[in-house]
């Protein structure tokens, strides 16, 4: 399992990438371990306002759907288009190219409520996930 | 154990699943494999060279005696009369009111002498509906548990297979739907060109301790085939792009085999069977309703329970529902009303809220050439 250093983790496991005042975010190599081959993303459209901890999309594997949590409060910037026609980015590469939205969050601190990778760790450990 | 701490049955294979890092789901009161290296990756495997999977979970049981034909024949809506020696039928065994208790295969082995084989969700429910109607007194026994069955399927099936039999007999002989008893490296196994995944394959009968060697010797021979071990994952995905149904999902005790597109299996002609009468009745009446495939035109993948909408009213329902590996579209199988179920019609279906267009597609969904 990766763990990359400088990325936050959420208990939802998606991981955060600060960058500036922005968030990129997507899902952990555990998540995607977990649901198997991953065959459809749904994400939402860039200008979208999102609230920490609401649904703001949607991963399916063959067997399971899965949703997506905001890790961060903040508008949509950026979304990953590829992730259309190539779901199984998110298995193969789930911190780089499987990466899914970019949010311009509107407070940085809620950076602070998320998991650093030794914590995120510990958490998927303990939940026996 | 499951959650709710109640203890799992499991394969003659259960430990050759756990060596190779399998992950195991409860299915049916069983431990079973859900998938190895991947679903999609077994799908295609199937698909394009061999799968093994090991559906040893599944129930059998062997009917004998004088009265073993009357017994079948009185139980299930195909003709076990017509059946010759050697081969098999597909059947489905209705209530009096036309529904599905169970779809089922009948091998028959002698003149009075059958083995069935029905859904591992369904062992105890058809040993209590056919015990209990066994007027005839014919002998009746649950071989279940002592029975494995490994299925090998796809393209290179049969190369392979091939190379394991020792003894007499060969596999081109047995034509689809067919079985013989063969040795299979070195044991006796009940071979049939049977299978759930729309490729040539064979459907391995044999005893639970014989199991983990044949197994293991297919997946020896296999591998430089393209054989690999595949689970129920990709069972599912395979059987779902052929539009064969799965009993719990497309087919139950609240639907009939006419409105399931199983009428093909109602042979009224055979005479009196449990049900004859109701389905004779819907049959005259025509059914108002159908067992359809389809595809999204929209985004999203249907799943089993999802509402299907007809201008914006409830008008049926999802009952399978996948992304297909071959055709990278989602597709899925439902019931709709008779006048939306031609080829072309479209209607909604309700994914999490969202209404996303469908449209009514023939099936099977991948087309294949007849075995």
């Amino acid at each position: 399992m990766e763990y990359p250093q400088g990325l936050k983790f959420s208990r939802e496991h998606e991981w955060v990438k600060v960058e500036g005042n922005t968030a990129l975010v997507g899902i952990t190599d555990h998540a995607q371990s977990e649901l198997g081959d991953v065959v459809y993303v749904e994400l939402p459209e860039v200008g979208a306002e999102l609230e920490a901890n609401s649904i703001f999309g949607v991963v399916e594997s063959v067997k399971a759907v899965s949703d997506l949590f905001a890790p961060v409060t903040g508008m949509v910037t950026e979304v990953n288009q590829q992730l259309s026609d190539e779901p199984e980015l998110v298995n193969s590469d789930p911190f780089e190219d499987g990466w899914m939205l970019r949010i311009e969050m509107s407070d940085i601190s809620e950076i602070d409520a998320l998991l650093g990778p030794e914590d995120y760790k510990a958490y998927i450990e303990e939940e026996d996930v | 154990m499951t959650e709710s701490g109640e203890t799992l049955m499991r394969t003659p294979l259960h430990e050759a699943h756990l060596q190779v890092g399998a992950k195991m789901i409860p299915f049916a009161g069983f431990e079973m494999p859900v998938q190895y290296r991947g679903v999609l990756e077994e799908h295609r495997s199937v698909r394009r060279a061999a799968g093994l999977f090991d559906i040893s979970h599944m129930g059998e049981f062997e009917v004998e005696g004088p009265g073993a034909t009357e017994f079948l024949q009185r139980l299930v809506t195909n003709n076990v009369k017509k059946l010759e020696v050697g081969n098999v039928l597909y059947s489905v065994m209705c209530r009096e009111d036309g529904g599905i208790v169970d779809d089922l295969t009948i091998y028959r082995l002698g003149r009075e002498r059958y083995m069935t084989v029905v859904n591992a969700a369904n062992i105890e429910k058809d040993w209590e509906w056919m015990a209990t109607r066994n007027e005839v007194d014919c002998t009746f026994r649950n071989i279940s548990e002592e029975t494995a069955l490994i299925a090998p399927q796809g393209p290179a099936a049969e190369k392979i297979l091939a190379e394991l039999i020792s003894g007499g007999g060969d596999l081109e002989s047995i034509s689809y739907y067919a079985a013989a008893e063969r040795e299979v490296a070195g044991r006796k196994v009940l071979v049939s060109r049977t299978g759930y995944t729309g490729e040539d394959g064979f459907e391995l009968y044999l005893a639970a301790e014989d199991a983990p060697y044949v197994w293991n010797s297919l997946l020896l021979t296999g591998a430089e085939h393209g054989l690999i071990p595949c689970g129920l994952g990709a069972r599912d995905t395979l059987r779902t792009e052929m539009k064969f149904s799965l009993y719990g999902n497309d087919i139950d005790e609240k639907t009939n085999p006419l409105e399931a597109g199983l009428g093909w299996v109602v042979k009224f002609k055979v005479g009196d069977f449990i049900g004859y009468k109701r389905l004779a009745e819907i049959r005259e009446l025509g059914i108002d309703r159908k067992l359809v495939g389809f595809e999204l035109v929209d985004r999203g993948i249907p799943r089993r329970g999802a509402r299907i909408l007809i201008d914006g009213k409830s008008a049926g329902v999802v009952t399978s529902g996948t992304m297909s590996p071959t055709l990278g579209k989602a597709i899925g199988i439902g019931y709709v009303p008779i006048s939306h179920a031609g080829e072309g019609s479209g209607f909604e279906v309700d994914i999490r809220g969202k209404l996303r267009a469908a449209m009514v597609v023939n099936t099977p969904f991948v087309r294949k050439k007849s075995a």
